[in-house]
């Protein structure tokens, strides 16, 4: 059993010294040629502002960051272009990295004609949370949205019935997907029994849960880091 | 691995006789004038605890008389944010996780876990590893079948399929049992190999099961495929076409049953499938009854694909070489310093990932399965860990499938999307 060899430690006194002058490019982890994937290729040459950035990873996944703003006419597009025909979204998902950094919403499409992956993703400062919803484009993103707005706080500009999916709906403790949202939640463990036992239970069986003309209920906002009152909030 | 379509010589319609042939019905239908006794809609619900509802699901249906007008589904009940968990664990302590989201099908789960992490890192795992996998996958998704054709037929007021299913699923238990010490939650897969290497005499005990099994789905066939309650029941039930099943999501079986020619094992083949020799049955109508039609086939196959991968199962390590990845030997970590320190830091560290993102999709029992990682540079911890669950999706259709049907209908095309409410929820 060896240690793995990567140019550090003892090897580097064998090669000796690097050139000064050599200028050598900055090394980007999963730098990759956009030629080889055909859709990739295509999106930037239609859409050339609208694409952010272009990576692949994991061995050949094309991954594309596109402008927000763009989302809806880029999918359409995708979705209906012969050369591509992405019929199939598998996923639409979301990623906080936490940090203050943007949030990342993912779309995972497949082309059944063409057999082709491709991943597109957007980036959504945290103080614009705003998307298009692409509903009208895959039925299958319904949920699938419902679930990163419950999960995340994602608002999907379009969608005939946002709400919170996983969640209870008057669920008040925020997003919990969230990276600044505690393991065990933001409430005391003393104010989630309270709130339980506090319940309206006449509200599980409302004519108005069948969505016909559904208002989204207000929910009490929650100031992030500020509990209600005489609670301690446990932090993991 | 053609395309297989179902061509059964029974007619459709419920005038038909046990044989095939034209009959009278021995349903009399009856012609009652009702008496208009409103034009007021009831509002019914069913679940979250109802045997029907296959989990802690909550259907609200509006009703016109009997028939469904609109159905919500409501979700969550059995919701533990795994997701959120995954990302306070390391790449290893996921695996648990993995299998009680689908436990009736968990070895699929946690290979499919595995097999992401893994493509993330650009694991390559060894060749017996890869059969292993193969023949746990094949295994568990006749397991997963089982239940769903026990817990289908019985909604449909069939009992006898539901002991006999149970019965074959009990045997599959028992290889669990052996195999990885738990029954339901197996948590069989490491990264970069398995838990252990498959126990003596196991392939004998999966190959008496191969031997027996298909006269158990043919006893099934007798009972069930050309029954006329269970046809009545089921044909023209809950009736999707191909194009819409797609645009709304649909995966595999389901998807299948509606003329739909797509198969992850085969369309984005993973594990040397193209290699087997194995036919996806295609259904033509999209109702409840093709796709009963379409899990009974591939169950035959999957007994295909196990015969053939016991028989090119090769010999070798399980678990990939590199020590940084799999954890060494008992005998070596307690008598080999190098081994002991590779095992320790194997536990204590973790594997670190490259930077980058992983979307890996298998053919699970209930569609496609993905599992898309996040991970930083020497991440030993996703940062974001998703599941694509098939039958969350598959679920949110049933809203469309129910409507205009009648309220037992809706119990059978409930029934006929396979669901596992652990994975609906995470």
């Amino acid at each position: 059993m060896t240690d793995k060899k990567d140019g550090s430690g003892l090897d580097a006194v064998d090669e000796g010294p690097i050139s000064s002058e050599e200028s050598r490019e900055e090394y980007v982890a999963g730098k990759g040629d956009p030629s080889e994937h055909a859709s990739v290729a295509a999106l930037m040459e239609r859409f050339g502002d609208a694409v952010v950035r272009h990576r692949v990873y994991s061995g050949g996944q094309h991954v594309v960051w596109i402008d927000p703003e763009k989302i809806h006419e880029i999918l359409s597009w995708l979705q209906t272009d012969p050369d591509h025909r992405y019929d199939m979204m598998s996923d639409v998902t979301a990623v906080d990295y936490g940090g203050g950094r943007p949030i990342n919403v993912v779309y995972q499409m497949f082309s059944m004609q063409h057999k082709r992956e491709l991943r597109i993703r957007c980036e959504l400062p945290l103080d614009a949370l705003e998307i298009d919803s692409i509903v009208d484009l895959w039925k299958v993103a319904n949920w699938l949205e419902r679930e990163v707005f419950d999960l995340f706080g994602v608002t999907f500009k379009g969608h005939p019935d946002l709400r919170r999916i996983l969640m209870p709906e008057d669920y008040a403790e925020g997003h919990p997907l969230r990276k600044d949202f505690p393991l065990r939640g933001r409430f005391s463990r003393a104010e989630q029994t309270r709130r339980a036992l506090n319940q309206n239970v006449e509200r599980f069986y409302r004519a108005e849960d069948l969505g016909a003309g559904h208002e989204p209920q207000e929910v009490a906002a929650v100031e992030v880091g500020t509990p209600a009152q005489g609670d301690e909030v446990e932090d993991t | 691995m053609a395309r297989k379509t179902i061509e059964l010589e029974v007619g459709r319609g419920r005038e038909m006789g046990v044989d095939g042939n034209p009959s009278l019905s021995p349903i009399a239908p009856f012609d009652i004038a009702e008496p208009d006794m409103s034009t007021e809609h009831m509002l019914i619900n069913i679940g979250p605890q109802h045997p029907a509802t296959h989990g802690v699901l909550r259907l609200i249906c509006e009703l016109d008389g009997e028939t469904v007008k609109k159905v919500v589904p409501d979700i969550g009940y059995l919701h533990s944010s795994f997701e959120k968990l995954g990302e306070y664990r390391t790449w290893n302590q996921i695996v648990t996780l993995t299998d009680r989201m689908d436990y009736l099908a968990p070895l699929i789960y946690n290979c499919a876990y595995v097999m992401s992490v893994e493509r993330l890192m650009g694991i390559e795992v060894t060749e017996r590893c890869k059969v292993v996998r193969v023949i746990l996958m094949e295994m568990d998704r006749i397991f997963g079948h089982l239940l769903w054709l026990g817990t289908t037929a019985i909604d449909v007021g069939a009992f006898t399929p539901f002991l006999y299913s149970f019965q074959e699923r009990e045997r599959i238990y028992k290889l669990h049992e052996s195999l990885t010490g738990a029954r339901i939650t197996t948590s069989a897969t490491r990264v970069g190999g398995m838990m252990a290497d498959l126990p003596e005499g196991w392939t004998q005990a999966l190959s008496e099961f191969l031997d027996t099994f298909p006269n158990t789905l043919a006893e099934v066939h007798h009972l069930l495929t050309k029954n006329q309650i269970h046809i009545g029941r089921t044909q023209g039930i809950g009736v999707i076409n191909g194009e819409d099943a797609i645009n709304y999501g649909f995966t595999g079986p389901n998807l299948r049953a509606s003329g739909v020619d797509y198969d992850v094992r085969r369309d984005r083949p993973y594990y040397d499938y193209e290699t087997y020799d194995f036919e996806i049955p295609i259904g033509e109508h999209g109702d409840c009854y093709d796709r009963y039609l379409c899990r009974m086939e591939e169950m035959q196959q999957s007994v295909g694909i196990l015969r053939q991968a016991l028989e090119r199962l090769p010999d070798g390590p399980i678990n990939v070489a590199d020590p940084n990845i799999s954890l060494p030997s008992k005998t070596d970590a307690m008598s080999d310093m190098e081994s002991m320190i590779h095992h320790f830091k194997v536990i204590t560290d973790g594997i670190p990932a490259p930077e980058g993102d992983c979307y890996f999709a298998i053919e699970g029992s209930k569609g496609e399965l993905g599992m898309y990682l996040v991970a930083e540079e020497g991440d030993t911890k996703p940062v974001r860990w998703r599941v694509r669950p098939p039958s969350f999706v598959n679920l949110s259709v049933i809203a469309k499938l129910a409507e205009g049907h009648l309220l037992s209908d809706m119990i059978m095309i409930n029934a006929s999307l396979d669901i596992v409410l652990g994975e609906i929820d995470r």
